[in-house]
């Protein structure tokens, strides 16, 4: 014979739950417990200590300084102006991964996603040997064009949207797999090409990942710092960004340093705020 | 090719996908509805999606108001673009992020009118089919019913030569499907061309269609008035989709042989050779001892294996030498006290015996 276990009892909030909606405890278990205990504390505190050491009395007057204007002036313009370039060029190669079938798809596939896992400086070196001086590309630049593009705001750009591109593409690819192809189906029914069925079906039913994908990429771009400082270098006012800003600032002037990366939280959040709300946690557009 | 003076639709043609093979040869002409019939898996909506150019022939060809839009021998092929075919999906497929207006509008716009004209068009077709009132909402926001006639004006509104219907009302609840069945009627009266529409409910083939098709494992078993198809159908399929008893078996002058065993006495019309007899639930006599000194010629013992209540009567699923459906009334099953395992005697007069043989069909 089974031997019933001890009661332990039930509060009546716990009763009410399990009655609305069903399913048996859920109490954790202390094994987990602990260990998740530990992860929140790791993730919270750092972030808790830099809310806590911000020297907030004199917040205004570093942020005001021309040097923190300008990196923020700067971080804002390169990180949209990267979006807008993996927008226009990567939503297309997103469609043709998604819809397309030849040869070498799976292979160009891994090539397109490799900048996510590879580390941004080994990009920035990539990029410098391309599109430096005496790079491949940038040696023709030069000398036909006279255009020196390393250590440019362009440099920014363009190392920015290099690292931030992709995190776009995947997003924009998997909502093209998994949207209903029935739509477009009827479209073709009703004497739509295929452009104008991803022009007028295909985007706007993908609407919201494609705004989830490219704030995404934003929030990426925004805060790239190892391609950036290989490719664009550190002048300030012209290519030093937010993040390279608070790796300076932190030599001389700590506070200062706090001060940015409060603004770069703070803009993390919002970005966080606003991918919970509109498109992260599914359903249509708004 | 004669095939291209024709107005309507020709097809004759050969369709594979994966291991599935459909073989259709027929013509439907202008304002002409054809019901397509059949069992899931027998090959209707791969019909409809070759028609529209969503699924290439294999072999043979489809012509369209006198333009080949499909020919394997020669590689034509007109794209899903191209054609002038409306299509009404079983789910509508109505673009969610577009208003009723703009989702009808979307067919002319395609098809190169400007967005003034399309509008316009889109507004022709919503009051024709009495939709004016929600133009500016979102398929969202829309009934069944509504959804269904939205749907059928964005497929109208693109001005096909023909129109493709994939189980229109499938998708509504009873009460609502038999109000828009008769405006969808009406509709299909007004249009011009070749219509196809695909169904599962014999009913509804029934008053739409002018003409039946019935598809089984990719090929056309039947095709008739409905009338001629409820009244002998030519596969256990259709007759019980029309609710009839269907049996083959070989006629020898007054009686038949069934093959699945069993005979029957069957007037004598000098028919021999094989045959099916078809026979209403309704015009059979079920008794619970042998009848005596009856009229009815065809008399053998059934167990009752089922009973299923009909709205006014009762369904006999009948197990015996040949197995039967018998209606009843639920007095008569109180009376007989039925129940399943009720040893019972079904009788049929000879003259209740539809004899005809496959080439009637």
């Amino acid at each position: 014979m089974i031997t019933l276990a001890r009661s332990s009892g039930l509060t009546a909030r716990e009763r009410a739950r399990r009655a609305a909606r069903g399913g048996a405890s859920r109490s954790v278990p202390a094994p987990l417990l602990a260990p998740a205990l530990v992860a929140v504390a790791f993730l919270v505190l750092p972030l808790a200590g830099l809310i806590i050491r911000a020297p907030w009395g004199r917040l205004g007057s570093v942020l005001s300084g021309s040097d923190a204007t300008q990196a923020l002036q700067l971080s804002l313009w390169t990180a949209s102006a990267a979006t807008v370039i993996s927008l226009i060029i990567g939503v297309p190669l997103a469609w043709v991964l998604a819809r397309g079938s030849f040869p070498g798809q799976r292979l160009l596939r891994a090539l397109v996603t490799l900048p996510l896992v590879l580390p941004p400086v080994v990009g920035g070196v990539a990029l410098l040997l391309a599109f430096g001086r005496t790079g491949f590309l940038g040696q023709y630049l030069d000398s036909w064009f006279g255009l020196t593009i390393p250590f440019t705001p362009v440099a920014v750009v363009m190392a920015e949207t290099f690292v931030a591109m992709p995190f776009l593409i995947i997003t924009v690819e998997g909502a093209l797999r998994s949207a209903d192809q029935g739509f477009e189906e009827a479209a073709a029914t009703l004497g739509a090409t295929r452009m104008t069925v991803f022009r007028r079906v295909t985007v706007p039913l993908i609407a919201p990942s494609l705004g989830a994908g490219a704030i995404l990429c934003w929030a990426r771009a925004l805060g790239e710092f190892g391609a950036t400082i290989t490719f664009a270098g550190s002048f300030p006012g012209r290519t030093e960004t937010m993040p390279i800003a608070v790796y300076y600032a932190l030599e001389n002037d700590p506070d200062a340093a706090i001060a940015l990366s409060l603004v770069l939280l703070l803009v993390s959040v919002v970005v966080l705020v606003s991918l919970r709300d509109r498109w992260v946690r599914g359903g249509s557009a708004p | 090719m004669t095939d291209e003076g024709i107005d309507g639709l020709v097809v004759d043609a050969e369709v594979r996908r994966g291991d599935f093979t459909l073989v259709v040869a027929m013509t439907v002409a202008p304002g002409q509805v054809v019901g397509v019939l059949g069992p899931n898996g027998a090959g209707k909506s791969t019909l409809l999606s070759t028609l529209a150019g969503l699924t290439p022939v294999a072999a043979g060809r489809i012509v369209l108001a006198g333009q080949v839009i499909d020919d394997a021998a020669t590689g034509a092929f007109v794209e899903a673009a191209g054609r002038p075919v409306g299509f009404v999906f079983q789910d509508y497929r109505l673009f969610p992020h577009l208003s009723v207006a703009e989702n009808v509008a979307f067919s002319p716009r395609a098809r190169g009118m400007s967005s003034r004209a399309a509008r316009s068009a889109a507004a022709h077709w919503l009051s024709r089919l009495g939709l004016a009132d929600l133009a500016d909402r979102k398929p969202g926001e829309l009934s069944g019913g509504q959804a269904q006639r939205v749907a059928l004006a964005r497929a109208l509104a693109g001005q096909p030569a023909l129109l493709l219907m994939d189980e229109p009302l499938s998708a509504l609840d009873a009460g609502t499907r038999l109000d828009v069945r008769a405006e969808l009627k009406r509709h299909l009266s007004d249009f011009s061309g070749p219509c196809l529409l695909v169904t599962h409910d014999p009913l509804e083939a029934l008053v739409l269609a002018d003409r039946l098709l019935v598809l089984e494992d990719g090929r056309i078993v039947q095709e008739g008035t409905p009338a001629q198809v409820a009244r002998q159908p030519a596969t256990e399929y259709v007759a019980k989709l029309v609710g009839l008893n269907l049996y083959a078996g070989r006629a020898d002058g007054p009686g038949v042989a069934l093959a699945g065993g069993g005979a029957f006495v069957i007037p004598d019309r000098g028919q021999h050779g094989d045959v099916l007899v078809a026979v209403r639930p309704s015009a059979l006599v079920v008794s619970s001892q042998r009848p005596q000194a009856s009229s009815a010629r065809n008399t053998w013992p059934a167990r009752v294996a089922g009973l299923t209540l009909l709205a006014d009567r009762v369904r006999l699923d009948l197990e015996g030498q040949p197995p039967a459906l018998a209606d009843v009334t639920p007095a008569a099953v109180a009376e007989l006290s039925l129940s399943p395992g009720s040893e019972v005697w079904v009788a049929a007069k000879a003259t209740d015996l539809e004899v005809y043989t496959h080439a009637d069909t």
